[in-house]
């Protein structure tokens, strides 16, 4: 069997996406941003920069916080991913997403996803954020539209109804 | 324009001996490659002159922080974040640590390694100053053994630095003599995550009996951002060196200072903004030794 040209230098490729085993035939430094969007459909990932600058396209590699514009494929490879679609649980939005919607966390929309990742990792290390924590938590992810006091409210909500005190 | 992935090759051998077998066999053909976080911005540019890549994420033998009893060796893969959360590094060498939470946002301090940093050479890369002020060595590893050398020394000009085509950093090496000094460090730039530096500094000191009033008896100051290569400034030390803090040293300190570094104009800031603020820092770390007890 002869490889198309177009796939020449391509490796198949295994990693787990959002709770799910996925095998795709991509170059090796394709990025994994690309991966997520063009081979497995997961839009809900986007692309600012591209070089690492702005947090867009911001998604969990083995439960670290990761700009997937800088992941070459072969690098996640065996990982665990988790992107924006696989926080919700069916219909049921998870504690920060409902968060961003009722302090007005979102609004272009772009950076919400990205917002979102380095929140729940965020959460994920400090339950119980100080103001502090929750900016430098943030401080890789950027928003042009909100001015940032709607998602820093949006992530001190969602600590609050994690741990009703 | 940005590069496509076709024309490039990378693999990920996985254990130390095998990646150095392979910079051997073809020196100079692979570049180096952990978190991404320099090599990847290059290469959505289209500005990555390599074509071949090896991959060293998550390569045991570079991971990790062995603490010995006069030392403590970083693995050139440990990441920002890795060194953030080691209490070792924040209760001992706190430069390193202050430069490892100014560097980049979360994602980048999750991704970008020590060694990468040394490696990309930037003069304006945080960590580099608290790498001269606490005197590092390195270890350099390749087929034909390891090495170790001081970093101080290791870049010569800028981008360029005294590493073989078949060799890697393996660790970097810290002494623990610096528990009882002054450790001070600032970056200046526009924001604090995400911005580059306009000029940082990591410096050092210790006064004699441990006194307010004391003489200087020992006092290491770098800077970045100032010149083609992370600066140490023996001529200022010198100055500092066996007297007693006042106005005057500070000053004579801020005067040294600038005709030390050769710092440039740029797309961060300029020449006269970073001389100013880079006199006024060794100004102010003076100031703070003196008022040390």
């Amino acid at each position: 069997m002869t490889v198309p040209s177009e796939n020449r230098g391509k490796c198949e490729t295994s990693l787990a996406v959002n709770g799910k085993p996925k095998t795709v035939r991509v170059f090796p430094m394709e990025r994994l941003l690309d991966v997520l969007r063009h081979e497995l459909g997961l839009t809900g990932t986007k692309e600012g920069c591209g070089e690492g600058e702005c947090g867009s396209c911001s998604v969990l590699m083995n439960g670290e916080l990761v700009n997937s514009c800088l992941v070459p494929a072969l690098q996640a490879a065996g990982t665990e991913i988790t992107t924006i679609e696989g926080l919700a649980e069916g219909p049921q939005l998870s504690a920060l997403q409902a968060a961003f919607l009722e302090c007005g966390g979102a609004q272009c929309g772009i950076c919400t996803p990205g917002m979102i990742l380095a929140s729940c990792h965020l959460l994920k290390k400090k339950p119980d954020p100080t103001l502090d924590d929750i900016r430098e938590g943030l401080a890789g992810n950027l928003c042009r539209c909100t001015g940032y006091m709607q998602i820093f409210d949006s992530v001190a909500q969602a600590a609050r109804r994690r741990n009703p005190a | 324009m940005r590069s496509n992935p076709a024309d490039y090759e990378l693999i990920a051998p996985g254990r130390l001996q095998a990646i150095v077998a392979l910079l051997a066999n073809e020196p100079g053909q692979w570049l180096p490659i952990a978190g991404g976080t320099d090599v990847m911005v290059q290469y959505a540019a289209g500005k990555l002159p390599a074509r071949k890549l090896v991959s060293i994420w998550n390569v045991p033998e570079l991971r990790g922080i062995d603490i010995l009893p006069q030392e403590i060796r970083i693995g050139a893969g440990c990441t920002y974040t890795e060194l953030r959360e080691q209490e070792i590094v924040a209760h001992e060498f706190p430069l390193l640590a202050s430069a490892a939470g100014w560097t980049g946002g979360i994602a980048n301090q999750n991704r970008g390694t020590l060694g990468g940093n040394i490696v990309n050479a930037s003069p304006a890369a945080d960590s580099l100053p608290a790498l001269l002020a606490y005197e590092a060595e390195l270890i350099l590893v390749s087929v034909r053994g390891e090495r170790r050398v001081p970093y101080l020394g290791f870049h010569t000009g800028y981008k360029k630095m005294q590493l073989a085509p078949d060799e890697l950093i393996r660790a970097i090496c810290l002494r623990r003599r610096f528990s009882e000094y002054l450790h001070y460090a600032r970056k200046v730039g526009a924001r604090n995550a995400q911005a580059i530096s306009k000029v940082c500094i990591a410096a050092l000191g210790r006064l004699r009996g441990g006194a307010i009033g004391g003489e200087i008896e020992d006092v290491r100051i770098a800077l970045g951002s100032v010149a083609p290569v992370p600066l140490r400034l023996p001529e200022v030390e010198r100055i500092l060196t066996g007297k007693p803090v006042d106005r005057e040293l500070a000053q004579r300190a801020r005067t040294a200072t600038t005709a030390a570094i050769q710092p440039i104009d740029d797309i961060r800031s300029t020449a006269r903004y970073r001389s100013a603020v880079a006199g006024n820092l060794v100004a102010e770390f003076v100031a703070q030794l003196g008022a040390t007890a």
